[in-house]
């Protein structure tokens, strides 16, 4: 009995080491057992988030897809659903008020006319007494405050398989509030006449320099240059007419072109103008009436282009007018530019920044005004049919004399960063003789030495609106200096219409 | 002498009969023009308007590109209104009817291809520079290049029929191609799918949705309008939150802002070609592909 205690004892004391070498394994393996549970749900949460992220994206694609396709489903019922005040809008839209605008180019492909408005609206002063005299450009500012400067409608797009017609129409509310319209363009263009011609008819802009064919809201500064001005009218150079041109086979872009439009009117201001009965050269005018076909306006010009490098563009042109004009019989202007641009652009560029571009026109006027007397009646003393010009009592008359003036502008312009430019101008007019009439009437300032800096900064938060501010340092002969800061706005609606070079 | 004279006019003549039979082919976009020389090999020949550093919306209507306008037989243009600020007044002053809307060698390269980002409410200026027709980005898809390859070999074919085989066998040579390099960078880019990017313009978003990036934002705050102070100041704390990896911007962009976010949020600044020629080293369609993704995939494995 005693033995087998004993050997219980034994055998308990024996396997104790034993009961804990098991537990050990035990724990191990629990141990292991915990790391692969780990492993596994990490895992499988991984897997889980995979697979959440996929589905959430798959179902988005598939929503944004079945939206697009629901979408173009209404989009067709609605086209095809007929036009009645009950038709069921589109989902965000709703039915037609008078209210809305009128959309006459439907979205994406359908392009029948691209309709755009542009406003210019200027702030600021001058110390010149009479800016009026001062700002030679048709849409400068012109007073103190705030000039409307030019609310332009464009309407242009293909007419049919072989015109494009394009029509610009200015309204501008004058320094006496009064709002003035302007047919400024409106003209057709060929769009593929054989041998490399092309062909433009009604109204437009003469293609005479850089400037002139352009349209105020995209110059780069506030104001026309002094030659544009002096010689081809505030209102620019333009009228009905007809334009041939031609591109020339070469190896580079070259353009010729001729115009032949009327010649008279306050838009050929040089040419059969009559001034509205002011003196002009010392002279009255008389619009006339045309007698044969060199009465009408001729304007060729040469144009031609190079890339200087990859990043450098080089366009030089050559442009001239002629017309007779309103001072005379046999009396005849003959107008004559150069204009030189050239622009630089990296390689790398944004936005289409940076840039600079330089850009100079010269011009030349040779008018001939005919002899003129304030003795209009011709019977030798001052009455009331007569024009006492300077109000001196006396008949005065001027010869038949040879005008000649001619003039420059440069400018600079630095994009430096996308949406801002600097720009700097010079601009310089002059006579080359005084004339007889200047010694009888005084000096003119329309044909007296002038020269203006203008430097200025703009700022475009977008390619659809801009702000801009310039100095103008203005130095007329026989004058004075003057000081003068414009402040500019401009927005544009509607389509944009892609930039010429 | 006269029948000398006669000789040599009448080999000018077949002379110049001969180099007209080359398609004279105009591509708007290197990458276009890259792709149809491609289709076309010898018998066409390319001349690429805008250079592949070029912000494609604003490329300078350069005078001398009438001139190549004027030549063309075929013009590629992108479409959904990429060029719309600059091809309109060339094309007047081209004067080419073939290359009219609806000449016979115009070409607009979006077509067949589903386009992204299509306005599904109304849209106006004040969201940015949105496009009605979708975003114009879609070359960036390299399954893309198949649809417009095969546009161009049916286009090819058409005006040159007497080389139609050579372009059918062209087509297939190079989609075979791209098939086998589609799968390849696929399988490159396969590890990091779902990786968080932002860009800088909606440049990427075809590319991203080939081969699994997220675009989770980008620095303009709307298209085509410059990066405001508000937005990048929202949009770091957010990248940091997404966890964005990359940053990747075209070569063409400025650095200052997308630098300073890379800094904010440790997400790493990648100068990635958008176009054949935006890097010196891409210089074909497939090139482009392969630069882009190598350094994508050199990136992550670095930020890992």
């Amino acid at each position: 009995m005693k033995l087998k205690y004993i050997l219980a004892l034994v055998t308990c004391l024996s396997a104790l080491p034993l009961a804990a070498q098991v537990n050990a394994e035990v724990d191990l393996l629990k141990q292991q057992l915990q790391a692969v549970k780990d492993a596994f749900e990490k895992a499988q949460a991984e897997s889980r988030r995979q697979i959440e992220e996929l589905t959430k994206r798959l179902d988005a694609v598939a929503q944004q897809q079945s939206a697009t396709t629901n979408e173009q489903q209404k989009w067709r019922d609605w086209m095809n659903s007929p036009v009645t005040p009950g038709r069921t809008p589109l989902p965000g839209e709703r039915a037609w008020s008078a209210a809305d605008p009128i959309r006459l180019a439907g979205g994406g492909a359908a392009s029948y006319l691209n309709l755009s408005f542009a406003a210019l609206v200027a702030a600021g002063g001058s110390t010149a007494k009479n800016i009026e005299a001062l700002q030679l450009g048709g849409h400068d500012p012109k007073q103190r405050g705030f000039t409307v400067q030019n609310l332009e409608l464009t309407l242009d797009g293909k007419v049919d398989p072989y015109f494009r017609g394009q029509a610009n129409i200015i309204l501008q509310i004058d320094s006496a509030g009064e709002t003035v319209i302007e047919a400024e363009e409106a003209f057709l263009e060929t769009v593929s006449l054989p041998w490399n011609l092309q062909v433009k008819a009604g109204q437009f802009f003469t293609e005479f320099g850089r400037l002139n064919p352009t349209h105020p809201h995209t110059w780069d500064f506030v104001d026309q240059p002094l030659i544009n001005g002096r010689f081809l009218g505030g209102d620019g150079l333009r009228n009905p007419g007809v334009r041939l041109s031609w591109l020339v086979p070469t190896p580079f872009y070259s353009e010729l072109f001729l115009a032949v439009q009327n010649s008279q009117g306050e838009t050929a201001t040089s040419f059969r103008n009559d001034h509205e009965g002011e003196p002009f050269l010392g002279r009255l005018h008389d619009s006339g009436s045309v007698k044969a076909f060199n009465d009408m306006l001729f304007a060729p010009r040469y144009v031609a282009s190079f890339n200087l490098s990859d990043a450098q563009t080089l366009m030089v042109g050559a442009s001239a007018a002629f017309g007779p004009n309103g001072s005379g019989p046999r009396a005849d202007t003959q107008i004559y530019g150069l204009d030189f641009f050239w622009k630089w652009k990296p390689a790398h560029q944004h936005g289409g920044f940076p840039f600079v571009t330089w850009q100079t026109e010269l011009m030349m006027r040779r008018y001939q005004a005919g002899a003129f007397t304030e003795d209009l009646d011709g019977n030798g003393a001052l009455d009331a049919t007569d024009a006492d010009l300077n109000g001196d009592g006396l008949l005065n008359s001027v010869p038949r004399e040879m005008l000649t003036d001619y003039g420059v502008y440069s400018q600079i312009a630095y994009g430096f960063q996308k949406g801002w430019v600097a720009g700097l101008r010079a601009d310089f007019v002059t006579r080359s003789r005084r004339a007889a009439y200047e010694a009888v009437y005084g000096n003119d300032p329309d044909r007296d030495q002038r020269w203006r800096i203008s430097p200025n900064l703009t700022w475009y938060p977008s390619e659809f609106s801009k702000v801009r501010l310039q100095y103008n340092y203005d130095r007329r002969s026989h004058i004075g200096a003057d000081h003068s800061i414009w402040l500019q706005f401009e927005f544009l609606l509607g389509a944009h219409a892609a930039h010429k070079f | 002498m006269k029948t000398k004279l006669f000789l040599s006019l009448a080999l000018g003549l077949t002379h110049a009969a001969v180099a007209a039979a080359k398609l004279n082919v105009v591509a708007t976009l290197p990458d276009f023009g890259v792709i149809a020389q491609e289709v076309g090999g010898d018998n066409i020949k390319i001349t690429t308007l805008a250079r592949g550093t070029e912000d494609p919306h604003f490329v300078d209507a350069r005078p001398s590109f009438i001139r190549v306008l004027n030549q063309a037989d075929v013009l590629l243009e992108g479409g959904a209104e990429l060029e719309v600020g600059w091809l309109p007044p060339l094309l007047t002053g081209a004067r080419n009817a073939k290359i009219l809307i609806d000449g016979p060698g115009r070409v607009v390269m979006s077509r067949g291809i589903r386009l992204l980002g299509l306005p599904t409410g109304p849209i106006d200026r004040s969201m940015g520079d949105v496009h009605p027709a979708g975003n114009p980005h879609y070359w960036l898809d390299p399954a893309n290049g198949k649809i417009m390859a095969g546009q161009l070999a049916e286009v090819f074919s058409r005006l040159d029929a007497a080389n139609a085989d050579a372009y059918r066998a062209n087509l297939k040579k190079f989609s075979d191609r791209l098939d086998q390099k589609i799968a390849g960078w696929t399988k490159a880019l396969e590890p990091y799918r779902g990786v968080k990017v932002v860009t800088y313009h909606k440049s990427y978003e075809y590319f991203a949705e080939r081969f699994g990036l997220f675009v989770v934002g980008q620095i303009e705050p709307k298209p085509g309008i410059e990066p405001s102070p508000t937005h990048i100041t929202a949009l770091i704390p957010r990248m940091k939150l997404e966890g964005v990896k990359l940053l990747l911007i075209e070569p063409n962009r400025p650095r200052r802002t997308p630098d300073y976010v890379a800094k904010a949020t440790g997400a790493r600044l990648l100068l990635l070609p958008d176009k054949v020629g935006a890097h010196e080293k891409v210089t074909d369609y497939i090139g482009l592909f392969d630069y882009d993704v190598a350094q994508i995939v050199a990136a992550l494995k670095e930020s890992k």
